[in-house]
């Protein structure tokens, strides 16, 4: 079994809901969804797996959660096998996949009474938690109307109501917050976090780096179905150069080059270029006294600017960093002509 | 919490995913609505048009016709199975059931148990229709029950044939042709609309050993008359064999879903 504790503690008041998994692959076809992943969560913390689209994200929650069988290798969640002890897996296990479960001809409340009844709550234990949950995730009022007169944002959260009705120890949220607008995604952070502190272990997947900072004790990055790298949030935004990034776009793209190696010296391994958009990004370890730096010396160079700023760093960033290409739904690795003509 | 699989839970499941598969019906009437609308205009259409150019030895038509036309109604419900499956199982929902602690059948177990009661909705919509047309149930009214009990067995046995394409093609429009090409011959190569007699003889030996053609031969000698025990025995056949065969490769379709 992998033991990679990471710095992340369990927590030891709750209840044995570790998710481990060794060596899992699947193949779509000739497609490689999965290689040989490894993971651990520990009980009671919370665990994001961060990657672009078609990385692998939601066929490892698929396995994780018994929708998927594995090609090879194991996988064990609050200690049950997914394979052979599936069904017990099953009972302990809440799944929000990546678009909201949810019958759009029910109301809230028959959606969730159902959810209720099919974990064998029993009738009336149904009906309690799903008035619970309802008025928790603030749908009381449309609990007795049909959800497809839901909004997008209730529909997500009466997904999640829906994986909480019977309290399990262990949530898989696969992207919960995509296509969410601003506000209802903060709600939602909020709810994801109370779970935590509920003694619940909690596996997201997310695109968005700012969500598994927030909500995150470990984060592992995955790409082509690959781990790349895992660690906690400040181990993986050091590798690309701390919390905050500076941002310079030239106004001219084509002088891309002469704009890099002038800000090369400030930026040292962790300068990233997009010559795409002709986006330059350096960490800003001095602070704001970085930026009137950067000013003076492509002004030097009498290199135009059209955008300056401090920014945090996003997927995108990490995965330059990490892979040397941006975090990409296609996979066109091509050489970069930069980064060729950086090295000589 | 245990491991539920017990025979209490697994009624309960099957009963909860029947209501909610009722509730489909209920709150989006105009797909029944339609569905009888489409029978009646049918029986009208057969009875009327063809009625009067079919040979029937001197039998009204209505009072040949109508006992099939009761089971074509179960046959061509058994296509909207599919369909109906094949729509659930493009959908988000289909993860959330799999990923419950339920009895693992009891999502396709619910539609059967919603849809054999859609049927017989169905039956008791066209016994009135036929009524108006002058069809009468000439050999009382006992037999004419157990009739309608044997299609609706026969309505259950075809429905696992639905669900097995509905899992199998998992799209609704295929689900939707996919029915076609297996219905139409059943329901129309057998003595359903016309005595078989009237049929080319290599046509005659499909339509004898076609399972609609013992069913409707039971229908008719329940509701006319006449020796049922022939085509009875070969009708309850059928209804195990297709059971026999159809349930065990849907259980297995569905659980082929994780590969």
């Amino acid at each position: 079994m992998v033991s990679n504790p990471g710095t992340a503690q369990a927590n030891n008041a709750c209840t044995d809901a570790s998710i481990n998994a060794s060596g899992i692959s699947k193949l779509f076809g000739k497609v490689q969804a999965l290689g040989k992943v490894n993971l651990a969560v520990a009980p009671g913390t919370v665990f994001a797996l961060l990657g672009p689209n078609g990385s692998g994200k939601t066929t490892l929650v698929r396995i994780l959660t018994t929708l998927l069988i594995p090609d090879s290798g194991t996988a064990k969640v609050g200690g049950y096998n997914v394979i052979r002890e599936a069904q017990s897996v099953r009972s302990i296990i809440g799944l929000s996949g990546q678009y909201p479960a949810v019958e759009e001809i029910l109301t809230g409340k028959e959606n969730l009474e159902m959810i209720g009844e099919l974990y064998h709550l029993g009738k009336s234990k149904a009906k309690a938690r799903a008035a619970e949950l309802l008025e928790k995730f603030e749908l009381s009022d449309s609990a007795n109307r049909k959800v497809k007169t839901y909004s997008g944002g209730m529909r997500r959260r009466l997904d999640l109501a829906a994986t909480l009705v019977a309290s399990p120890p262990i949530l898989f949220l696969d992207e919960p917050t995509t296509g969410l607008d601003p506000r209802s995604r903060l709600g939602l952070w909020e709810v994801i976090a109370s779970q935590a502190k509920e003694c619940k272990t909690v596996f997201l997947t997310t695109q968005y780096l700012e969500e598994a900072d927030r909500l995150a004790n470990k984060i592992a990055i995955i790409d082509k179905g690959k781990i790349l790298r895992e660690g906690t949030n400040q181990e993986l935004k050091d590798c690309c150069g701390g919390d905050t990034l500076v941002k310079v776009r030239i106004a001219d793209r084509s002088e891309i080059l002469r704009a890099i190696n002038a800000l090369k010296e400030l930026g040292g391994d962790n300068l990233h270029s997009y010559p795409e958009t002709g986006e330059i990004t350096l960490p800003a370890s001095g602070g704001t006294s970085l930026l009137p730096e950067v000013v003076r010396r492509l002004d030097a160079k009498k290199i135009m600017i059209a955008e300056l700023g401090l920014k945090s760093p996003t997927l995108d960033d990490v995965f330059l960093s990490i892979t040397g290409h941006p975090a990409e739904e296609t996979t066109v690795v091509n050489s970069d002509p930069i980064k060729d003509t950086l090295r000589k | 919490m245990r491991i539920n699989s017990n025979f209490s839970n697994a009624i309960s499941d099957i009963s909860v995913m029947t209501r909610r598969n009722m509730l489909r019906y209920i709150r989006l009437p105009q797909l029944l609505v339609f569905n009888a609308l489409l029978n009646v205009v049918l029986l009208l259409l057969f009875n009327y048009v063809f009625g009067g150019a079919i040979n029937t030895g001197g039998l009204a038509y209505i009072q040949y016709f109508l006992p099939g036309f009761l089971v074509q109604s179960v046959v061509f419900g058994s296509t909207q199975t599919s369909v109906g499956l094949a729509e659930d199982l493009s959908k988000g929902m289909i993860d959330r059931f799999r990923s419950l602690p339920m009895f693992r059948s009891a999502f396709l177990t619910g539609r059967v148990v919603a849809d054999v009661t859609r049927y017989a909705i169905l039956i008791a919509l066209m016994i009135v229709v036929g009524s108006i047309m002058g069809f009468r149930f000439e050999n009382g009214a006992l037999p004419a029950l157990a009739g309608v009990a044997l299609i609706i067995l026969f309505g259950i046995a075809l429905t696992w044939i639905g669900v097995f394409i509905g899992i199998s093609v998992r799209d609704e429009e295929t689900a939707q042709v996919a029915g076609f090409v297996w219905v139409f011959p059943l329901v129309f190569a057998s003595s359903l609309y016309v005595p078989i007699e009237t049929m080319p003889s290599w046509l005659q030996y499909f339509a004898n050993i076609n399972p609609v053609t013992p069913m409707v031969d039971t229908m008719r000698a329940l509701t006319l008359g006449g020796n049922v025990s022939a085509s009875l025995w070969k009708t309850l056949v059928w209804d195990l064999a297709i059971v026999l065969v159809f349930v065990p490769l849907a259980l297995r379709r569905y659980k082929l879903m994780a590969q």
